[in-house]
């Protein structure tokens, strides 16, 4: 199987809230520190690509975080100012005058614009051979599907025009699995499972994009092991709480139930974690990354967790 | 009592609030729970307040839908079954209903009302670009949300209504959408668009416009948007005046908002904006409602003392066990594991608490839900949660 910083270009999905910024930007970070000449791009305004890195807010220009690694942020104004210079070659502004309220109708009025014009950015990276590979970090995935499909939409819709002369190598860049993935990133919990499995369907049935991975995140480490356990279950009976408090020189129940917590959040998770595992369609490679107990989310959390991929990676 | 943590005394409660208005309009980043915080509180409001309470989502878990009694929900407003409440142990004084926002039957419905005459109305939706852009455009989602709560709203059907927001990739989206959909209406550009169209005269200004626009998208396409444009200004002075009633409507004493939020720092960070996005636009901001909190305990620092002394000293300490409890290398294991395990999450704890400080600063009512260990299956699982929430 090809692996997965192989491919030129992968797009990371998953639900709000699973750290799907913080995945893409280690696998940029993994892709960098592996040599690779790599570009990371995000799609939304939030700007929180800058903190992943501790770099100030990226633009539309890419700009190098760290050896190797390049990162910028979607506009996809700047993108059709690029279009239309790089690709049809036509001397700008001046002529169309008002470009931001042309832009805004283009964008708004006709479905899949906005889109192809991200999309085709990252197609175009891939195809000018600028970068080994292109991270995105796309929308939740609530929108990556109407993302993806964006090229064969506008096929559909537009009959004739260079917008539809692009779609045709957009889709053999997206479509060819060797080039082109998406990784989801999940986390143990019962919705990010559920909408993990509905976005693998989607993709197959909606789009010619490839699911290169799922990425398991935040998974909590397994305290004990059997017999652990049913010395843990004892020690919560009242006399041990007493002779571990004053062993310890300070109330053990808190520290008791903390363990516990931990524990059922660890078992209620696990199930999910199965279903996932049962549901996805076979030969999709799951990464686990640990939850980091971590006081911030900078680069040294974004390095740490590019540790855990690689090592899944096999790296 | 956690440092920083505001006592009840110096905030309003819930309940206060949801008694004292009639839309509730919940929002925060994806995965903080607002769906389930929407729901909690639509019950919560029917059991004690009493009256007609809906709540309406965006995409609803089919586990919330049975935690509701309900097999699914849809479009259509649906009554929570007294059968469901009975089986929580309780006697609700009002109903609790509940409905889903289906964009694409809602935009139907919309057109249905504002179309001049059935033969503009069906010329719309047989058009290409209508089921696109009322599935794709950008802001549609918002404008329908919203424009479904002032269409429920003013039907007087509800007490209160208590609205789930969209996941937009910008918080304040959907605020601006009723606004944004006036000026789309109402803008040069779509007069500019569609008047080659009526008149095939292209004034100087405009030609190199549609020259682009031409090159870019064809202009079989172009006159397809013009088309639908074009249609849809027959039901501009509707449609414009139906936008500025829904704003008016958020803007609304009687409205409120909820941010919900987990103690994460992405989350936090778009909590923080939107609130200073209400704020500036005179919106109210009724409440904040954090989810998923670590227990407080984790901040004790007598117990982490004991924790660290357990992490340390693990042989010491399990040596002066009771030996019934195990192999003694085995026992010193598990000390150093449940240690550990507190320091670990104290970490995460006390992170939480200073972003909360951050944040609790700014509304009347903060209500704190705490990490449930399992998930949501049923009404009582649901009102547990509410509990929380409520007082």
């Amino acid at each position: 199987m090809l692996g997965l910083l192989e491919r030129k270009l992968l797009f990371v999905t998953g639900k709000g809230g699973v750290g799907k910024s913080t995945v893409a930007a280690a696998l940029g970070a993994l892709a960098a520190e592996r040599g690779k000449r790599t570009l990371i791009c995000e799609t939304d305004a939030k700007g929180n690509l800058a903190d992943f890195f501790e770099v100030g807010a990226t633009e539309f220009e890419p700009t190098e975080v760290f050896d190797g690694l390049f990162a910028m942020s979607m506009d996809t104004e700047e993108s059709l100012k690029e279009y239309l210079r790089l690709q049809l070659k036509l001397p700008l502004v001046a002529r169309i005058g008002p470009l931001a309220r042309t832009f805004d109708f283009v964008a708004n009025a006709a479905p899949g614009v906005k889109e192809i014009l991200t999309v085709g950015k990252f197609c175009f990276e891939v195809r000018e051979r600028n970068y080994d590979l292109v991270v995105v970090d796309a929308p939740a995935s609530g929108h990556i599907v109407g993302q993806l499909a964006a090229p064969d939409a506008i096929k559909e819709l537009v009959q004739v025009g260079l917008v539809r002369d692009q779609t045709g190598w957009m889709m053999d860049i997206l479509g060819d699995p060797n080039k082109t993935g998406v990784v989801v990133v999940a986390a143990p919990e019962e919705m990010p499972v559920q909408e993990t499995i509905e976005l693998a369907d989607r993709l197959e049935t909606e789009t010619v994009v490839d699911l290169a991975a799922v990425v398991v995140n935040r998974v909590l480490p397994e305290l004990f092991n059997r017999p652990e356990e049913e010395i843990f279950e004892q020690m919560r009976t009242d006399e041990v709480v007493e002779a571990l408090t004053d062993a310890a020189g300070g109330p053990a129940r808190p520290v008791l139930d903390a363990a516990e917590l931990a524990v059922t959040l660890r078992r209620s998770r696990a199930g999910h974690l199965s279903r996932l595992r049962d549901e996805l369609p076979d030969g999709v490679p799951l990464l686990y990354v640990p939850y980091l107990f971590q006081r911030s989310h900078g680069v040294r959390a974004t390095k740490q967790i590019a540790g855990f991929l690689g090592e899944e990676l096999g790296y | 009592m956690a440092r920083g943590q505001p006592t009840s005394a110096t905030s309003g409660s819930l309940e206060e609030l949801l008694s004292a208005k009639e839309i509730v309009i919940c929002c925060g980043s994806g995965g903080v729970g607002k769906t389930t915080t929407a729901a909690a509180a639509g019950a919560m409001a029917a059991i004690h307040l009493g009256g007609k309470v809906l709540v309406v989502t965006v995409d609803p878990a089919r586990r919330l839908a049975n935690a509701l009694g309900l097999e699914a929900f849809g479009n259509v407003e649906t009554r929570v079954p007294d059968e469901a409440f009975a089986d929580a142990g309780v006697e609700p004084r009002g109903e609790l209903w509940a409905a889903m926002l289906d964009t694409k039957q809602s935009w139907d419905d919309l057109v249905h009302r504002h179309a001049p005459d059935a033969e503009t109305r069906d010329a719309i939706r047989a058009n290409p670009l209508y089921t696109n852009i009322t599935g794709r455009f950008v802001q549609s989602h918002d404008y329908i949300a919203m424009e479904r709560l002032y269409e429920i709203h003013t039907s007087g059907r509800y007490d209160l209504v208590i609205v789930d927001t969209p996941p937009t990739r910008n918080a304040i989206d959907f605020l601006e959408a009723p606004e944004r959909m006036a000026d789309f209406f109402s803008s040069r550009l779509l007069r500019w668009l569609t008047v080659p169209y009526r008149s095939r005269l292209v004034n100087a200004a405009t030609r190199p416009f549609y020259r682009i626009a031409d090159t870019i998208l064809g202009s079989a396409f172009l006159e397809d948007i013009a088309e639908f444009f074009l249609l849809f200004q027959t039901m501009y002075d509707g449609f414009v005046e139906r936008a500025r009633a829904v704003q008016r409507t958020l803007e609304d004493k009687r409205t409120t908002f909820v941010v919900v939020s987990t103690l994460e720092s992405a989350p936090v960070r778009e909590a923080e904006y939107f609130m200073e996005a209400l704020d500036d636009d005179g919106y109210h901001l009724g409440a904040i409602v954090f989810n998923k909190v670590l227990p407080n305990y984790l901040l004790d620092t007598k117990a982490a003392k004991a924790a660290k002394a357990m992490a340390e000293r693990p042989d010491e300490i399990a040596a002066a066990l009771p030996e019934r409890l195990g192999d003694p290398s085995d026992v010193a294991r598990v000390v150093d594991e449940v240690g550990n395990s507190f320091l670990n999450f104290r970490v995460v704890a006390a992170r939480e608490s200073e972003q909360r400080k951050e944040l609790a600063a700014q509304p009347d009512v903060i209500a704190s839900v705490p990490y449930f260990d399992a998930d949501i299956h049923d009404l009582a699982g649901l009102l547990r949660l509410g509990e929380q929430l409520w007082s």
